[in-house]
Order: structure tokens, then C-alpha cells, then sequence
């Protein structure tokens, strides 16, 4: 009975979602019909290209034309990491117990010790181009996490630092939004470009671009190393 | 042309991990069927011009979310249990 | 890409977004193992992240990056989308990580995953 009205619902909620994605149509540039307007894309990319000396669009979206979005995501990460410290709360004693999901033969640990710089510096390139080429400091936060995942899968008793993770972490809040704040001096709005830009698909383009996304890779990184840490500390009855 | 067959094969296969991962008793198969669905998620992403987001899925969906679950199911149960209406435990079907 | 095949594909991409999305609800409302309630929301995560970013594509368009090598002719696709996915992945992964640490939590309490048992969970 309720399987029916279960699928009675998703086939109510099926029919309006396809019909209202169906009109937009799939590859289509005419979303507007009045020819007049001009998306919103298209003042993006031209200001992309001419004020920022960005190459990669989405880059500048995300840091400067959404920069305060970008904050507040990265704050409620922040605050998931802290839930989720809060939730698995333990008496002190449990502590330092690790859910060994294997014990690794020493192929697997001298393995994972030789990647495990070539990872972290995946993951450093790509935050560090990320205003050149696709990827950014999402993308080499968790690169740099998933180096962590391997170590600490890889090796029992490898830990890491909660205070060096937390300082990392506070670091690189303060930068961004210390860097935010240095906008007002100069420009007058928050994120507001006050370094030189450059030259277009140059290391050292982009103005405060680059600085704040670095910020943001690291910020991820420490706060996706603490979520594994936190949830690899948990050890439960093993029946399975 | 090969693009189209390819696009139309991970369409397929999506829909069909998603309900695997759904139907499946066995919890620890059905994260996997979810990291699947990630991994073909992020290869339709760069398809459809998007690369950034796909670096992103790759790294998150496929590794992060799926040890996640896997160390969720170690730590709990890794069966889902059937249970009929007099709350009785019955075995999952193999 | 021949661009009459394109007009196949017009609604196979919006079809399986809203499929998989619906698959995952269905696991969410029906199943009672909390797990598979879990599951069923990352894989919602997952179709409407692929909704999102087909809105946005354009036919024959490029990625929206302006490398060395563009010649300015090509129109780009549209970026704004691919920056709200980008985020949105980032804290499906923050919200997946909470309810898991919930599941284990309940666990410990409870001993089970099965919501019926959970008296506090009643609804």
C-alpha cells in the first residue's frame, strides 16, 4: 500500500520536473526569446577574459563574482566537520582505537609511501593553477585528502595532527577573508581586486585570484582529512 | 557516431547501477553500485564540457564517499535485514 | 559529434537525470534500513547534479577556458551551472559525512539500523 502511494508520488513529482526540463530543450542557446537580453554568461566570460586575466571561467565565478557564496560553503564545511566531531564523541579512553579496515602487506605500505608525495603534489598543482587550467582549490583539497585516505588505510598507527589540522584550517579562513576585507582599501566592495593582473594564461595572473583559491585548498584539504580521520577513529563491534 | 553510442551505453549503465544500488540486500555491494554511479557521473560530466566538475567528482564520489559508507557498513551491518509484519527476522535473500 | 544525432540525446540525458533522482527518492521514502535511506539521498545528489550541469550545455560548445590555444571563434558553454555543481558536490560530500556519523551514532545507542526498532525515531 504504501509502495503505491510512494509511486504514485515520485510519478507526480517525475512528470513536472521532465516537463519543465523538457521546454528548456538539451544544447539549446535560445533561453531567452527576446533577442535584446543578454545572459548572463556572456558578461561573465567577456569580463572573465578582460578585466581578470582569468583563463578558466569557472575559476573567476567561483572566486570573485560568487566569492561570498564560496565563503559561506566553505564555512559550512566547517561546521559539518565540527558536527560530525561532536556526534562521534567518545570517552577518553576510546580514543586512538582505529577501524582497521585490513591489516596492508608491505607491498601496499612501501607502495603508498612513494605516491603519497606524487599525490599531495597532484593536488598542490592543481590548486595552484587552478585559474589556468580546469581544477582549483576543490579539487586539490580532495586530491590532497585522498593522499591522507591512503596513508592512513595504508599504515595502522599513521595519525594525524588535530591541532595542525585546525591551524591549517583557520589559516586559511583568516586568509580569504582577510583578503576579502583588503578590498574595501582600495576598490570599495568586498573581494574587490587590488594586485596587478598581469597577462592572460600567466602563472602570475588574476590579481588575489590565485591567493584566495590556494586558501581554499587548503582549507578543504585539512577539513576532508579531518572528516576521514574523525570517521576512521570510530571503532564499533566488528560482526561483519 | 561514437560519441552518441557512448553517451547513450553510460545513460544505460547509470540507470542501471542506480537501481542495482536500491534492489541490492547486500549494503557493502550497493556502495559500490553507488561509487559507480559517481565514476560514471564524472565521465558524462567531461562529455558534456564540464571538466572541473568532473576532477571533482572523480576525487569526492568515487574515493571519499564510497570509504565513508564502506567504513559505516564495518562499523555497523553489513546486511540489510527483511523484516515482515509480526517483527519477525528473517534472513535477507541471497 | 554530427549534430543530427544530437536530437536523440535531447531527452535520453534529462530522462536519466530525473530517473536516477527518482530511483533515489523511492530508496529514501521506501527502505527502512537507515543505510539505505543514506544511499538513496547520495544518489539523488548525483541525479540532480547531472540535471544541472546539462542545463547549461551548449551543442558544439567548448569548455569555458580560455587556454593558449582558443581562437576565439568557438562559443563556449555556460559556466555558471559548472561552478554551482561545483560547490554543490562538495557539500553533498559535508552532508553525506553527517548523516553517516548519525547512523553510527544511533547505532551505538541502539543496535540497530532498522527504523521501526528506533522508538526515538518515530514517526
Amino acid at each position: 500500500m504504501k509502495k503505491i502511494l510512494v509511486l504514485l508520488l515520485l510519478a507526480v513529482v517525475g512528470f513536472y520536473v521532465a516537463e519543465t526540463f523538457f521546454d528548456i530543450g538539451f544544447g539549446n542557446s535560445h533561453f531567452v526569446k527576446n533577442e535584446a537580453i543578454k545572459p548572463v554568461k556572456d558578461i561573465y566570460l567577456q569580463q572573465t577574459v578582460q578585466e581578470l586575466k582569468v583563463s578558466n571561467t569557472v575559476t573567476s565565478i567561483v572566486v570573485n563574482f560568487r566569492g561570498f557564496d564560496t565563503l559561506g560553503e566553505v564555512t559550512v564545511l566547517f561546521l559539518s566537520v565540527t558536527a560530525l566531531g561532536s556526534i562521534l564523541y567518545k570517552k577518553r579512553h576510546h580514543v586512538g582505537e582505529r577501524s582497521v579496515l585490513f591489516s596492508a602487506s608491505s607491498i601496499v605500505t612501501s607502495g603508498s609511501k612513494l605516491l603519497f608525495p606524487a599525490i599531495v603534489l597532484l593536488g598542490a598543482y592543481v590548486f595552484i593553477h587552478g585559474h589556468l587550467s580546469p581544477g582549483g582549490g576543490f579539487q586539490g583539497g580532495v586530491i590532497i585528502a585522498t593522499g591522507f585516505l591512503l596513508m592512513l588505510l595504508a599504515y595502522e598507527n599513521y595519525s594525524v595532527s588535530h591541532n595542525g589540522l585546525s591551524i591549517v584550517e583557520s589559516l586559511a579562513g583568516i586568509t580569504f577573508a582577510g583578503v576579502g576585507l583588503l578590498g574595501f582599501m582600495n576598490g570599495g566592495t568586498f573581494l574587490q581586486n587590488f594586485l596587478p593582473t598581469g597577462v592572460l594564461n600567466d602563472l602570475f595572473s588574476g590579481g588575489v585570484i590565485p591567493i584566495i583559491y590556494i586558501a581554499v585548498g587548503f582549507k578543504v584539504a585539512a577539513e576532508l582529512t579531518g572528516v576521514i580521520y574523525t570517521v576512521l577513529n570510530e571503532k564499533g563491534e566488528q560482526n561483519g | 557516431m561514437i560519441a552518441f553510442i557512448l553517451i547513450l551505453v553510460l545513460l544505460v549503465l547509470m540507470i542501471a547501477a542506480s537501481i542495482y544500488a536500491v534492489r541490492q540486500k547486500d549494503l557493502l555491494y550497493a556502495v559500490i553500485a553507488t561509487g559507480i554511479i559517481s565514476l560514471i557521473l564524472s565521465i558524462l560530466f567531461y562529455l558534456l564540457q564540464a571538466p572541473d566538475v568532473a576532477l571533482t567528482e572523480a576525487a569526492i564520489g568515487v574515493a571519499l564517499t564510497t570509504i565513508i559508507f564502506v567504513i559505516t557498513i564495518r562499523n555497523t551491518e553489513r546486511m540489510e535485514v527483511e523484516k515482515d509484519n509480526n517483527n519477525n527476522t528473517k534472513p535477507a535473500a541471497k | 559529434m554530427d549534430s543530427t544525432y544530437f536530437q536523440y540525446l535531447d531527452y535520453a540525458v534529462y530522462g536519466t537525470a530525473v530517473l536516477v533522482m527518482l530511483t533515489g527518492l523511492y530508496a529514501a521514502l521506501v527502505k527502512r534500513s537507515l543505510l539505505k535511506i543514506v544511499i538513496g539521498l547520495s544518489i539523488v545528489d548525483s541525479g540532480l547534479n547531472l540535471l544541472i550541469v546539462t542545463l547549461g550545455y551548449l551543442k558544439g560548445g567548448t569548455a569555458p577556458i580560455f587556454s593558449a590555444g582558443y581562437d576565439g571563434t568557438q562559443t563556449m558553454v555556460d559556466p555558471i551551472p559548472q561552478a554551482l555543481v561545483l560547490t554543490a558536490i562538495v557539500i553533498g560530500f559535508g552532508v553525506t559525512a553527517v548523516a553517516l556519523s548519525l547512523v553510527i551514532r544511533l547505532w551505538r545507542h541502539h543496535h540497530t539500523l532498522y527504523i521501526d526498532e528506533i522508538k526515538n525515531l518515530k514517526w
